[in-house]
């Protein structure tokens, strides 16, 4: 680990103006960050500590849920109306990492989380385009087994390693940004980037920006949704594969649905296109393919991810069926 | 600038660099916890901080300024082994012991979280009271890994004590 200076701030004034300082990074539970240092992958001169900012996961006006940044993972995903009225949130985190790293991790920081493409973490013999802009990217033909099949470009295939996101994509939650010219409530489907020919940028905060709050809107459909995550052991591991999903009927008739993907690109990825495709039509086992399908139509997939489109197809399809057979929850 | 291990008060590091566990064990000398990937894929450094199970490996001393650390090595009352340890022995928990200390600290921190009804991955109802059947504690427990493969004699000594209250 290079050397750096630790400050504390008290509140998110206190963070904005420490971490004005150029090469400063802020501190949550340091799940992720504290391993990417070690690897000197991050080199941050400075951190300063937002752990004892708010916490506090409270009911809007509007009937929604504002989540402190630094709530623990933990907090959120036992959080009574976390649990209730948006299962799949409590289930997508409950699925991600283990509990002593949940008991650790912060909601914002869950938020920052780099990807786990292993060229990225190996900084002596792989060249990677996010580390080291302009480098290259080893990945692109090499051993791409986790990567991105949607939305990735020449220079980086790299997934987006959140659980909770891609539940938090499927809700429209709002991202509460502070920063020096003051606050702004970002859409988390808008907060991630693509990685286009920056992929060193994973978000569109600016530097010295810090994540104060996230808002989950009222979204009565919630109530019966939930997350399935598809990895290569039972536990303890990213996805491959992973689903968020919401439906409402109307008889036989899909009323409304959400649908997010993680696992298949550099950020969590919202299906507009299969929601588009499902809302108003039968629910049937045919027509969740479908739309799976047409999500993936223009999925480029690498040399050992080519399974990825089908599975995805696969696993909405099973979520959706048991969502509408009640089972789910 | 204290932090509390076992019920005492200790000095933290000078350098933000030094891990939790780094100092339990370089500074403190509290080998107990052990350091086994150093990088939050095995568990085997996982400690109790105010009673909650985390991973001292990725944990900044620095971050736990007057925070109450409990290691394996405070478990032990004057009369004996926690009961969990005994169990350890009895259910054949272990080969070599590297995990060991990890899998008893998480174990405690686990019975807590389902004491106050944390569902985990594999609770079919997130609003049903925790059951902690095997299927339960070994999902509970999936971030300690026992490269001897001792699983099935640690979920039983869990389920015979800690989680005695809460099994099905």
């Amino acid at each position: 680990m290079t050397p750096f200076s630790y400050a504390r701030a008290g509140n998110a004034a206190e963070a904005l103006r420490l971490g004005a300082a150029g090469a400063t990074a802020y501190l949550g539970g340091g799940t992720n960050l504290v391993d990417l240092m070690r690897e000197t992958v991050a080199r941050p001169a400075a951190l300063v500590d937002v752990t004892g900012l708010s916490a506090v996961i409270e009911e809007t006006d509007g009937g929604g849920l504002r989540i402190g940044a630094a709530a623990r993972n933990t907090a959120l995903a036992e959080h009574r109306a976390v649990r209730e009225r948006y299962p799949m949130l409590s289930r997508a985190i409950l699925a991600g990492a283990s509990a002593q790293i949940r008991n650790m991790a912060t909601v914002g920081g869950n938020l920052l989380q780099r990807t786990r493409c292993t060229y990225f973490y190996d900084t002596e013999g792989s060249r990677c385009n996010k580390r080291s802009p302009g480098e290259g990217c080893d990945a692109r033909d090499g051993f791409n087994r986790i990567h991105a099949v949607l939305g990735a470009s020449e220079a980086c295939v790299a997934t987006h390693p959140s659980d909770m996101c891609v539940a938090l994509v499927a809700l429209d939650a709002q991202v509460h940004v502070a920063g020096a010219g003051g606050e702004r409530t970002v859409p988390i489907a808008d907060f991630h980037r693509l990685p286009g020919d920056s992929p060193d940028r994973d978000t569109i905060l600016a530097p010295g920006e810090l994540i104060t709050a996230i808002e989950l809107p009222t979204l009565p459909l919630a109530a019966r949704s939930t997350y399935r995550k598809v990895r290569d052991r039972a536990s303890y591991a990213f996805a491959l594969i992973s689903v968020a999903a919401a439906i409402e009927l109307d008889g036989n008739r899909v009323a409304d649905v959400r649908v997010a993907f993680g696992g298949v690109a550099h950020k969590p990825w919202r299906a507009l296109k299969a929601e588009a495709a499902l809302r108003g039509g039968p629910a049937t086992p045919e027509a969740f393919h479908a739309a799976a399908a047409l999500e993936f139509a223009e999925a480029a997939p690498l040399r050992h991810n080519a399974f990825k489109p089908a599975l995805a197809g696969r696993t909405l399809a099973a979520v959706l069926g048991e969502l509408v057979k009640g089972e789910a929850a | 600038m204290s932090l509390i291990v076992n019920g005492e008060a200790v000095a933290l590091p000078s350098d933000p660099r030094v891990s939790l566990l780094d100092h339990l064990r370089e500074a403190l000398h509290l080998t107990g916890t052990k350091k086994g990937c150093n990088q939050g894929a095995c568990g085997a450094c996982t400690v109790l901080v105010d009673g909650e199970r985390i991973l001292s490996c990725l944990a900044l001393a620095v971050q736990y300024e007057s925070r109450s650390v409990t290691t394996i090595e405070g478990l032990a009352g004057e009369d004996g082994l926690h009961p969990l340890q005994q169990a350890f022995i009895e259910h054949d928990g272990f080969q070599c012991g590297y995990c060991t200390p990890g899998q008893i600290c998480s174990a405690i921190g686990m019975a807590a979280e389902a004491g106050r009804g944390v569902p985990s991955h594999v609770s079919v109802d997130l609003g049903a009271p925790v059951a902690l059947t095997r299927e339960e504690v070994q999902e509970r427990m999936s971030g300690n890994l026992c490269r001897c493969g001792a699983h099935n004699g640690i979920v039983d000594a869990i389920r015979a004590t800690v989680a005695a209250e809460w099994a099905a």
